[in-house]
């Protein structure tokens, strides 16, 4: 009996710890966002404030790198729909030659650090005239979300069993009419989280988008960096917070439509 | 021969069907009566799934032509045919409730509201399920599963109703209930069914005819009855029932060599322990018991023999006297009278 309240005690304390780990840099964040000076050996803030919130919202710089990031990510996300989701039906319902080894070499693709193929990428740009445009940062956000949004719906495709599909179509449905209602309805869930995962694979994306888009286009992650450097640290923990937003946001939306295997079922080759 | 037909049921004519380079059905011809609840049975790959693959349009056919309520359908997809399915795993839509299950083939046809609701209801009803109709496939039994496929299938009115191994599903107890109720109901509607089996006792109890396929071929298509009396082929009076065989001719109560097979169901043997006209002595060997009836093995000069006995069971050990009351003649693998 002893044992088992020590062993549920040393569980209950590594959450904590866990907790802690995990949680604790945030809290300090959110604190920190709404003081107006706390250092040390004060033990506690000097006093509660919003200003650093008003400095963000009218300081136009910052302003800008919000409206873009809020503009670019949508765009990025449905355009990533828009060519992986095909291919992930392909690759996931049907079987032809070279689909193992297109599926791995999407992988492969992220499995090199980033930043040598983003140089790469800015010599081909400086041909084109995309460096510094709006274009040119969406397509390297693009090249971060295509990992998630072929992986993950290609198993949630496959997963839809056959004979779901030709029950539909025995019941009077055309070919079109059973990919919406049953096999695109069924394989929701998987999209969901592509979707939720290459929002933020594109949200959070700051060495391309540097890169690419400074001095020009600045978005949320890439104005960090001057932040850090330029204003109080209130004012990046202000920042931190409204970066955080989107995800805490989308995660809420869709957890009612995600199951924990969801993620982990997405990365394998059947 | 006509294209159309004067029957309202199903007719197959010489249907071919070649997969992955093996004929799996060749020449294949049925013709079932309107109203009528037949069986194709067979051991797995005689070709009864492609079979009832093709007629609900899952697969074309290579060769020949189906013709459903005196239409040709050949040619038509799934959807375009007056056929309805139930799935050997039900193959239910996880994302909708019991009653939008039922009412998808309806939206499908554009019904107004009202109208799918009553005949949801009445689906439903008729099946027993409307108490869960608004649970999901996976909060019910596989019972209750598939009577929702069943109501699925109905609710469309088709001209035949396909049912893929609709029992091998399911737990011994439920089976025979379930039989029965199909049964009932099939014949309340006059609805022209199909059933896929490989279990031969499931066939025999549920069908007013029986199709036996062997690789690809019918080997005998008739009543029950007809079936374990007089089977056609040796393969199929081998496949339906017991039999005891042997090689050679059957004359004067005993086996004599010769070019055909004799074939004799073990209820056909008589076992006394006095002498009577054609009857030879044998030992028993083995007596086992088989519920409401058993199983007596006994041997004689020219092979073991069969026996299902009710009463005056012998012992292990005994000499008794064996006769035969009817037998199957077979040369080169059919029957002669």
């Amino acid at each position: 009996m002893k044992r088992l309240n020590l062993g549920r005690f040393a569980i209950n304390a590594f959450i904590a710890i866990l907790a802690l780990f995990i949680l604790g840099p945030i809290v300090w964040l959110a604190l920190h966002a709404f003081t107006s000076g706390w250092t040390y050996p004060h033990l506690y803030p000097n006093g509660i404030t919003l200003q650093w919130w008003s400095k963000v919202f009218l300081d136009s710089a910052l302003k800008t790198a919000i409206r873009n990031s809020l503009l670019i990510s949508p765009i990025v996300v449905l355009l990533s729909m828009v060519i992986c989701l095909p291919a992930a039906y392909a690759a996931g319902r049907m079987n032809y030659f070279g689909r193992k080894t297109f599926m791995v070499g999407i992988f492969s693709a992220n499995s090199f650090p980033k930043i040598g193929l983003f140089a790469a990428i800015a010599t081909l740009y400086y041909a084109l005239n995309l460096m510094g445009t709006i274009m040119g940062v969406i397509i390297v956000q693009l090249l971060g979300t295509i990992i998630y949004m072929t992986w993950i719906p290609a198993a949630a495709f496959a997963a839809v069993p056959k004979n779901l599909e030709e029950a539909a179509r025995d019941a009077g449905a055309s070919k079109f009419t059973v990919f919406r209602t049953i096999t695109l309805r069924m394989a929701m869930p998987g999209i969901l989280v592509a979707i939720v995962m290459s929002f933020l694979a594109s949200f959070d994306e700051a060495q391309g988008t540097y890169l690419v888009g400074a001095p020009n286009i600045y978005t949320m992650p890439t104005e960090m960096y001057s932040l850090v450097q330029n204003y109080p640290i209130q004012v990046a923990a202000v920042f931190s917070l409204l970066l955080a937003l989107p995800s805490v946001l989308l995660l809420g939306l869709a957890r009612k439509h995600i199951m924990g295997g969801q993620l982990a079922e997405g990365f394998q080759l059947k | 021969m006509s294209r159309e037909s004067e029957n309202m049921g199903l007719e197959l004519r010489g249907l071919k069907k070649v997969l992955g380079g093996r004929v799996i059905i060749d020449d294949l011809h049925l013709v079932v009566e309107q109203g009528e609840m037949i069986s194709l049975l067979g051991p797995s790959g005689c070709g009864k799934t492609t079979t009832l693959r093709m007629i609900a349009g899952f697969l074309q056919a290579d060769e020949g032509q189906i013709v459903l309520a005196g239409k040709d359908v050949t040619n038509l997809g799934p959807d375009m045919r007056p056929s309805a399915m139930v799935f050997q795993n039900y193959a239910l839509w996880p994302h909708m409730s019991a009653a939008k299950n039922v009412a998808y083939p309806l939206k499908i046809k554009g019904l107004s509201k009202i109208e799918i609701n009553e005949k949801v209801e009445a689906a439903l009803e008729l099946v027993n399920l409307l108490h869960h109709k608004d649970s999901r496939p996976g909060q019910i039994s596989g019972g209750e599963q598939q009577r929702v496929a069943l109501a699925r299938a109905l609710v469309q009115e088709p001209d035949i109703l396909l049912l893929d191994e609709p029992l091998s599903n399911l737990d011994a107890k439920l089976r025979e209930k379930v039989r029965e109720d199909i049964r009932e109901l099939q014949r309340r509607l006059g609805i022209t069914t199909v059933i896929v089996t490989h279990d031969q006792e499931e066939a025999l109890s549920i069908s007013d005819r029986v199709a036996v396929m062997n690789s690809g071929r019918i080997e005998q298509f008739s009543t029950p009855h007809d079936l374990y009396r007089y089977p056609a082929t040796e393969y199929v009076a081998s496949f339906i029932g017991s039999l005891n065989k042997f090689e050679g001719d059957f004359i004067d109560g005993q086996v004599i060599p010769g070019p055909g097979l004799v074939g004799i169901r073990p209820e056909d043997v008589v076992v006394s322990s006095h002498y009577f006209e054609g009857s030879r002595e044998g030992t028993v060997q083995l007596v086992i018991p088989r519920g409401h009836f058993y199983e007596v093995v006994i041997a004689r000069a020219e092979g073991i023999f069969r026996v299902f006995m009710n009463e005056g069971i012998p012992q292990t050990g005994d000499r008794v006297h064996v006769g035969v009351k009817k037998i199957l003649r077979y040369i080169n693998g059919n029957l002669v009278h």
